[in-house]
Order: structure tokens, then sequence, then C-alpha cells
């Protein structure tokens, strides 16, 4: 039998040990942070966002990957948007009760946490071989891949947090069910969906191992949808392997970017979400 | 006046308006509820297109080297001799050096969100953790090639190499010059990577034990680690573990952050300071650069084996997580 004070003196130790475990964890996370401004800040500037990436050893921007990123994540969120959307519903709402929807749940959990180098493969063996060249809408559908269980978990669990009561009320003045889904039940739950959509956009716009093989890269100015196209992360990939002092300037440059977008995205999705929570 | 005659008609004539709007509202009401079943069933479509495309994609390596790549140790494109033990023993190592440091931690970041650290804290810290859960794993690879890898060839390689260079088990642990990048680097940056992952979850899981549990054990004058030891874990048990199943499950499939810092060798070597692979890594570094039908099947063999791993592991982990739910519906 342990003696109260050996008791005491274990619980002190023990809990100190957690409050160093946190500490040395979030010392880490701080460091990476640190550096991460400490070596990109200079090399922000206004030629990273006006000028396109330079040849080896030369200096130059990053208009091209940003733009190039920035076409690929717009054309995934409209196509996984919509669908996840669909999908999410489904389950909340028609569905709820269905078997086939706990299986879909089960899949799609599975999908939400899938590596995303899979999923690359997946669109090389289903767009780029059939094609027969990478291209920029072959890494749109990758990253649309990787938005689509985002979107439909977040709308379901909205949707389920939606009062039956409301839906009723609305069942009771004669509207049918699509009209009190679309007017009733995706108007409670529409900020919890836009929430969904922002983090999808933070999740993918960080994403490099979907591209690598899809998107490829293009050192070159390129709009064309059906040509490979250059993206922040790649280019970082390939900036920071390379052993010249303006590319790997650039690489920091860009990855201290696409850390403020994420955190920004991260950080407006809390607070819609907490807006709503407040009214 | 409207005579009797007129209003009967005007009845009868609204009465079958109202029911062509019924029948219009029920057909397109049955339109969206087949719009939606069939993105829902769209999200399995992606699953099992996922599957058999990389089955598909294996074929050839599979057909080529039979089972047996899965235990064969070489990967040499100019011979065209591929397997897979190189990149999934990597695989392998470096998620359990990964699991070994963030599962305690981790645990104990939960333990002192919940239990000790000062109420006006608890909010931002836990926010910070969460923020920087999503924080893209391309930046802990470029982290981690340009600080943390020459970090570790200076400070905590060389004092691995000097302390149990001369130990007999673990001196062929660390054996070797300190290159910096390497398996022991990879498995650390992973630490760091899965870290917020397994403390967000912990910490939600722990909030789901009953308040009264919790205050019916300091009533009888359990300390604060008893209760958690004794009451928070065992009653959290299952969906903890699946946290770190979820954790695990990430480790495995993680691809930049390892690919930055591991170096590429397909072979295997007790060092954990030598340069290794790992599958994702082994296919982010050499798919665009494959040449020949055989050595991209090989990549897509990899992936197929990456695939069916972290299935089951997020399979598990799923399950387990759900069983939490399951008591919280009770």
């Amino acid at each position: 039998m342990a003696t109260y004070s050996g008791r005491k003196t274990k619980n002190t130790v023990m809990m100190t040990l957690c409050a160093v475990a946190a500490a040395f964890g979030l010392m880490w996370l701080a460091l990476i942070l640190f550096d991460l401004i400490y070596e990109g800040i200079s090399g922000v500037n206004w030629a990273v966002f006006s000028e396109m990436t330079p040849p080896p050893g030369d200096e130059g921007g990053l208009l091209n990957p940003i733009v190039g990123s920035l076409i690929m994540t717009a054309i995934a969120v409209a196509v996984g948007t919509p669908i996840g959307i669909l999908a999410g519903t489904y389950m909340a709402e028609y569905g709820r009760h269905d078997k086939m929807t706990n299986v879909i749940r089960f899949i799609n959990d599975i999908l939400l946490s899938a590596p995303s180098i899979i999923v690359g493969l997946f669109i090389y063996e289903l767009m780029v071989r059939t094609m027969g060249h990478f291209s920029a809408i072959a890494g749109a559908m990758a990253l649309a891949i990787i938005v689509l269980p985002v979107i439909v978990r977040t709308t379901e669990d909205m949707l389920l947090l939606v009062p039956d009561a409301l839906r009723e009320a609305g069942t009771a003045v004669g509207a049918p069910r699509w009209i009190v889904i679309r007017s009733v039940a995706y108007k409670a739950a529409s900020a919890g969906m836009i929430t969904g959509v922002l983090l999808a956009i933070a999740r993918i716009s960080g994403e490099t191992a979907p591209l690598l093989f899809t998107a490829l890269n293009n050192q070159f100015w390129s709009t064309d949808l059906n040509a490979p196209m250059a993206s922040l992360p790649v280019t970082i990939f390939q900036f920071a392997l390379s052993p010249y002092d303006s590319w790997q300037s650039l690489a920091w440059a860009g990855a201290l970017i696409i850390t403020v977008a994420v955190l920004t995205l991260s950080i407006v999705a809390r607070v819609v979400t907490a807006q709503k929570e407040d009214r | 006046m409207v005579s009797l005659a007129e209003s009967n008609a005007q009845d009868r004539q609204s009465a079958s308006s109202r029911a062509k709007a019924v029948k219009r509202f029920s057909t397109s009401d049955a339109v969206f509820k087949n719009v939606t079943r069939s993105a829902a069933f769209a999200v399995l479509a992606v699953l099992a297109g996922v599957a058999i495309s990389l089955v598909a994609g294996a074929w050839l390596a599979f057909q080529t080297f039979g089972l047996g790549f899965l235990i064969t140790e070489s990967w040499n494109p100019v011979t065209e001799k591929f397997g897979a033990l190189a990149p999934i023993y990597g695989t392998v190592v470096t998620s359990l050096i990964a699991m070994l440091i963030a599962v305690p931690v981790g645990l104990g970041i939960a333990i002192f969100l919940t239990e000790s650290c000062p109420r006006p804290l608890r909010r931002p810290i836990g926010i910070a953790v969460e923020l920087l859960a999503g924080i893209p794993s391309i930046i802990y690879g470029i982290w981690g090639l340009f600080v943390f890898a020459p970090f570790l060839q200076h400070t905590l390689q060389p004092f691995l190499i000097a302390t149990f260079g001369h130990v007999p088990v673990l001196s062929s642990l660390f054996a070797g010059p300190p290159y910096g990048i390497g398996v022991l680097t990879a498995g650390l940056i992973l630490a760091i990577m899965v870290l917020p992952f397994i403390s967000s979850i912990a910490r939600d899981v722990f909030t789901t034990v009953p308040p009264v549990l919790k205050e019916s054990a300091y009533g009888l004058g359990m300390t604060t680690w008893e209760v958690t030891r004794k009451i928070v874990l065992p009653y959290t048990r299952v969906a903890v573990l699946g946290g770190v199943m979820l954790a695990l499950g990430r480790a495995l499939g993680e691809t930049m952050a390892v690919t930055f810092v591991i170096g590429n060798a397909h072979r295997i070597t007790p060092s954990l300071l030598a340069p290794g692979t790992t599958i994702s890594a082994s296919i982010a570094n050499e798919f665009t650069e494959a040449t020949g039908d055989l050595y991209t099947s090989a990549l897509f063999a990899l992936g197929l084996v990456l695939f069916v791993i972290t299935f089951i592991v997020l399979a598990i982990a799923r399950l387990m997580l759900a069983q939490i739910k399951r008591r919280a519906g009770e």
C-alpha cells in the first residue's frame, strides 16, 4: 500500500512530466514556425509575386507556380464541393437510416486520411496514361479527390446538427423534402459547410505528392489546362533540393507563403464557426 | 357574385392544379434524392477506382516477380530487378520511431491540457495544437532538410555514436558516419508531424469522460495522476488507441516530409543513421524518372502495398474511434 506522501510525489512527478511533454512538443512546433519566418521573410518581396521562376542560379519570382496553384485549387474545389455536398446531403437527409450510409461514411473516413500519393497514382493511371501526357486538369482532379471526403464529412456532420423540428416545420407548411433541405437545412448549416470548404482549401494548398506526376511542373507561364502546370508545393520541392542559393531562398519564401495561407484559412474557418455559435 | 356552379368549377380547377403541383413536387424530390444518392456512391466509386487502378498498374510487376516482390531487397532499374523489402522496412521503421516518441509526448500534452493546464491557457494552446496539425507536410520537409538534419548531424548523431558505439547490440543501430539525413531523422520528423494529431484526438477523447466519474474518484481522495491513470485512460483506452492508429496511418503514408530527409537508398542496414527509403518516398522520388513499363509497374506495386497497409490500419482506427461514439449514444 503506497503511502500518502508517496502517492503525492508520484502525482507531482507525473504531472510535471506531462507539462514537460507539452513544453517539449510545443517547442519544436514553435521552432519550425520561427525558422520558417526567419528563413522565408527575406525572400518574400514584390518580385516573388510578379516574376516568373528563374533558370538555375538566376533571380526571379514565383508568379507562375502561385497562379498555377490558384487555378488548380479553384478547379478542384469547383468539382469536389458540389459532389461532396450532395453526398453529405444524402447521408444526413434521405439515407440517414440506410445501412449503405454507414458503409459510405466508413469508406469516406478512410479516404479522408489515405496517403495522398496514392491519389496521385490513381489519377496517373486514370488520366495521364489515357491522355498520354501530364496536364493541369489531371492535377486539379487529384486535388478534387482530396477535397471530396473533407466536404462530405463536414456537410454530413453539420446537417445532422440541424434540429429535426425545423425540418418538420418546413414539411408542415407543405414544402417537399428537397425544398426543406435547400431552404431550411442548408440555411441552418451554411456556416459549417463554408468552414468545410475553407478547410478543404487549406488541406489541398500544401499538397505536393498528388501533383508530382499529374500536373508535373512547368518552368514557364502557362494557363493551358491541357499542359503541365507549375504549382507552389512542387516548385518548393524542386527548388529546395537544388544546389542553387537563389532557388533555395525562393523555396523558403514559397514555404512561408503556403504556411501563412493555410494558417489564415484555418483561422477564418474557426471565426466563421464561432460567429455562428454566438448567434 | 359568383354562382355556385362557377365556384365549384374553380375549385375543381384549382384542385387539379394543386394535384399537378404535388406531382411536380414529388417528381423533383425523387430527382433530387437520386442525384444525392449517386453523389454518395461516387465516394465508393473513388475508393474502388483507386484500388482497381493500383492493381492494374501493379499487374505487370506482380506477374514478373510474383509474391517474391514483397520479400526481395534488390532494387535495380538497370537490370530491372525490383523488390519491395527495403521500402517496406524503411516505412515500418520510420513509423515505429515516430510512434515511440509521439505517443507518450502527445498523450502528455493531452493530459496536461485536460487536467493540469491553467484554465485561461487551455483554449489558446489547444487551438495552437490544432492549427499546427494543419501545416502541410512539405513545410516539415524543407525544415527537416535545411535546419533539423544539419542540427542532428552536429549534435544528436555524434552523441549517439559516441555513447552507444561500443555497446554490443546498440553499436550496430548507430553505426556509420553522421550523415544528418537518414532513417532516424525521417522518424523524428514524422514524430513532430503526427504529434499534433495524437494530442488533439486524445484531448477530444479525454473530454468525453463523464465528470461524475472523475469527481467521484477525486471524492475518494485520488490524486490527479491516479484519476488520469485509473479512470480517464481505462475509460478512453480504445478510442485513444484508435487515435494512435490514425496517426500511424498518417505516418506510414506520409510522403513529402520523409522524401526530403531519408536519402532514398534502396538497402536495408541495421544502422538508423544510414540513408534508407520508404514506400512513399520511393514513389515520389523515382516515378517521373522511371523508364520502362516494368519500373513504373514496380512503383505502382509499392503503392498497392502502401494502400493495403494503410487501409487496414485506418479501418482498425475508425472502428476503435467509433466505439466512443457508441458509448456516448447509450
